[in-house]
């Protein structure tokens, strides 16, 4: 690596970290208008136009509050905690592609700040150490509710982490490539089969995840949901069985950041969902034909025209994880959570079945040619 | 006795009622009426009975009360405190009239209770302190409403 690339990948983290940074009050406040809304409530209107500044203010609560450590926790795991579920957190969304790539002189430029050859594994195997932090807090608070709430979500994770990766194979297996850049790409192709018919040339539409895997795509959401501890799923926090579950003894900075560590999980989910079975940066229909006259209206030099195109796909993959963040808040405040045994049920007996048929039936597929 | 209900395939299928959910959480959140109240600004109407902070109706700037001790002698919880004394004229009036308002239940039987119409229950709702309050006379003998 020379000093180029080294700029262009701290330019390409930096602005990632700031993007990262200000998903977590956008969410919240989306998450609060949103309920109250849902709820026919109007929710915080006060602080700046719409209550857009409300986050700011919680923040500054957050920052301003006293932070005791209670006497009877283990205080090194106590303190330890919030950062180990945070951290991943931070670090998933570096293998997602968030535009394609351009051209400068000779060099290509990703918009990915790595371009791991190991993609979808690293997003799974680093989401995964988020657990740690929810078992470490529920260990170290020394208290039944906390440990209770940590245990189910380590049982929750080993239950739908395994239907979780099951659905994910279908995509591998489909487009041949773990790396969400290849598989991002991919998806700009058309679709030519519906199973075994060939579709004439009218019909053709985006090879996207969605349409290639459509059961894979549903395993994959229910079990996002499940992974990043969201309503229906959300019973390690369980407000009525177990007050707040594992991060029951935190307050202040600590406790905002197990909340930040949940909706920066929620974008990464968003984003894992998108790339994989969205098209990713691929823009919508229509999209292209906007992209050409813009191009030809301002007579753009070929420069100009390739950052244009990386603005609306930057914009194309901003809609599609906003529209998932979106879904991710309205379930939540449409379903109420599943009881324990239900939520086993249903990770074993409905949704690892499933998948499993999932990966039998696009192998099939693949054997005859048909995807 | 528990009576199974029978559930038509579309229930068993879990994710057609989950859209049937989401769409009504979708019309409740763009189209119906929202009920919260944006308090300082717009306030519920309270009817007319409403019992709210006290005050002792005077007469051209002369409190109506007798000191009869009907009031203190009615009220449940205890909270009036009168000390009569004597005019020039020879009529009773309080020179003391306390209301422990921290005790007061307001339930109003002193209003029925007066023979002069003199203590009243005004339609102020908006009374919290960050001290113990006792409403002494020259408190209460703000006109605070026009029953």
């Amino acid at each position: 690596m020379d000093t180029f690339d080294w700029i262009v990948t701290g330019a390409k983290a930096a602005f990632l970290v700031v993007i990262l940074l200000h998903v977590v009050p956008i969410m919240a406040w989306v998450e609060r208008r949103g309920s109250a809304l849902i709820q026919n409530r109007l929710g915080p209107n006060r602080v700046g136009p719409l209550g857009i500044f409300q986050s700011l203010a919680d923040a500054v609560k957050f920052i301003f509050k006293e932070d005791p450590v209670p006497g009877h926790v283990e205080p090194f795991y106590y303190v330890l905690a919030p950062l180990v579920s945070l951290v991943p957190a931070f670090m998933t969304f570096g293998v997602i592609p968030f535009a394609s790539s351009i051209q400068l002189g000779d060099r290509m430029i990703h918009f990915q700040v790595a371009d791991l050859n190991v993609g979808l594994l690293y997003v799974f195997s680093i989401a995964s150490l988020g657990v740690y932090g929810i078992i470490m807090a529920g260990w170290a608070s020394n208290n039944k509710y906390s440990m209770l709430g940590s245990l189910r979500s380590s049982s929750q994770m080993i239950s739908y982490e395994i239907s979780m990766g099951l659905s994910v194979i279908g995509i591998v297996m489909v487009f041949s490539s773990v790396k969400l850049g290849d598989i991002a790409t991919q998806q700009g192709e058309l679709l030519t089969h519906f199973g075994p018919l060939l579709l004439p040339e009218a019909l053709q539409f985006p090879r996207w995840g969605v349409f290639v895997q459509p059961v894979g795509f549903l395993i994959f959401l229910v079990s996002v949901f499940a992974e990043t501890n969201r309503l229906p799923f959300d019973l390690p926090e369980g407000e009525s069985e177990i007050i707040a579950g594992y991060h029951l003894e935190y307050g202040s900075m600590k406790f905002a950041m197990f909340m930040m560590a949940e909706y920066l999980n929620m974008f990464t989910a968003s984003g894992l969902l998108a790339t994989l079975y969205l098209g990713g940066w691929q823009l919508f229909p229509g999209m292209g034909y906007v992209l050409h006259e813009v191009q030809a209206y301002f007579q753009m030099s070929a420069l100009a025209g390739d950052w244009t195109r990386i603005v609306f796909e930057v914009v194309s993959f901003g809609i599609k994880v906003g529209f998932f963040m979106w879904f991710f808040v309205w379930v939540r405040w449409t379903l109420p959570r599943f009881r324990y045994d239900q939520l086993m049920d249903l990770g074993w007996k409905v949704m690892l079945p499933l998948s499993l048929a999932n990966i039998l039936i696009t192998s099939v597929f693949i054997f005859f040619g048909w995807v | 006795m528990l009576v199974k209900k029978k559930k038509g395939i579309f229930q068993e299928f879990y994710l057609v009622e989950i859209l049937k959910g989401l769409y009504i959480t979708f019309k409740n959140l763009f189209f119906a009426r929202k009920v919260t109240l944006q308090y300082p600004e717009e306030r519920r109407n309270y009817s007319e009975r409403f019992r709210g902070v006290h005050y002792i109706k005077a007469t051209n700037g002369v409190e109506n009360c007798t000191a009869c001790m009907l009031c203190p002698t009615v009220c449940p919880a205890e909270c009036i405190h009168i000390e009569a004394g004597e005019r020039a004229d020879k009529e009773k009036y309080p020179i003391r009239f306390e209301i422990d308002v921290l005790r007061c239940c307001f339930c109003g039987m002193c209003e029925e209770a007066c023979p002069k119409d003199a203590i009243k229950l005004s339609s102020i709702y908006e009374m919290s302190t960050t001290y113990r309050e006792v409403y002494d006379k020259s408190f209460l003998l703000e006109q605070r409403g026009n029953k």
